[in-house]
């Protein structure tokens, strides 16, 4: 399915985690979201396009303001999630394993 | 390869389980916990700081590839040698709590054993919001493995 595929392809990008991040704790603007970052405020706009196009974030007015909020009903259900989470859990085992290989043939 | 580590979040829960067995003897799997060169190595990140006993504590950094840094931290509870580990883990400047970090190994055979890790979180929506994001614990920002995984994907 398309756009779960872009949901993971716009995680995967760590700015744009970060931003996620940001947002979750409370809903903000771009600007207050702009200014934790250094990139340039046009990039942080970019990234705020694209995890509204993947519907992860949402727009509301809110008086003259635009807030992002993060959007909870389109975040996949946990059971969707576990995989990417359990597949770095074991790509990183995999590599605990083969380093304390090394060190056993080494001894 | 096959996929060795197993999760378990129940809907609702606070916590997760991970369990994994390695082709490794007990005191290397826990040698692998309690080194910090070794602990550099597998997670991928730097450790500024490790005191492997109870009261102790640590911290790491990770810089990702574009130079921002990232930082984690917890304080060491129980560190029993080839047995158990209790901590806690906190990414710097981020909205996730802190979770308590439950690590048990076990001797299988003279070369396998197992670690049992079970992680409780402030909340469920703090554990939910930490899997949603796809990220694991101190593993956060190791974006370069998050990519792989997303690329299988397509």
């Amino acid at each position: 399915m398309n756009l779960r595929r872009d949901v993971f392809q716009a995680i995967a990008d760590p700015t744009r985690r970060a931003i996620l991040l940001l947002v979750a704790s409370q809903a903000m603007t771009a600007g207050a979201i702009a200014s934790n970052f250094d990139t340039a405020r046009p990039t942080v706009s970019k990234h705020l396009q694209i995890l509204t196009e993947c519907e992860l974030l949402e727009q509301k007015q809110n008086g003259r303001e635009i807030y992002y909020h993060i959007n909870a009903t389109n975040m996949k259900e946990v059971a969707d999630f576990i995989e990417p989470f359990r597949k770095m859990w074991d790509d990183r085992f995999n590599k605990l394993e083969s380093i304390m290989k090394k060190h056993k043939s080494k001894k | 390869m096959e996929q060795k580590t197993k999760i378990h979040a129940e809907d609702g829960k606070q916590e997760v389980v991970i369990t994994r067995e390695f082709e490794l003897p007990l005191e290397l799997l826990f040698k692998a916990f309690s080194e910090p060169g070794i602990i550099e190595e597998w997670m991928g990140t730097k450790v500024l700081k490790h005191e492997g006993q109870k009261h102790g504590s640590y911290q790491l950094e990770t810089t990702d590839p574009k130079g921002n840094k990232y930082k984690f931290n917890g304080t060491i509870h129980e560190f029993t040698p080839n047995h158990k580990i209790i901590r806690t883990f906190e990414f710097e400047n981020m909205p996730f709590g802190v979770q308590l970090e439950i690590l048990k190994f076990e001797k299988l055979t003279d070369d396998s054993s197992k670690l049992h890790m079970h992680v409780l979180y402030e909340s469920n929506a703090q554990r939910d919001q930490v899997l949603k994001m796809g990220m694991a614990p101190g593993i956060n920002m190791a974006h370069n493995r998050l990519q792989e995984v997303v690329s299988k994907l397509k």
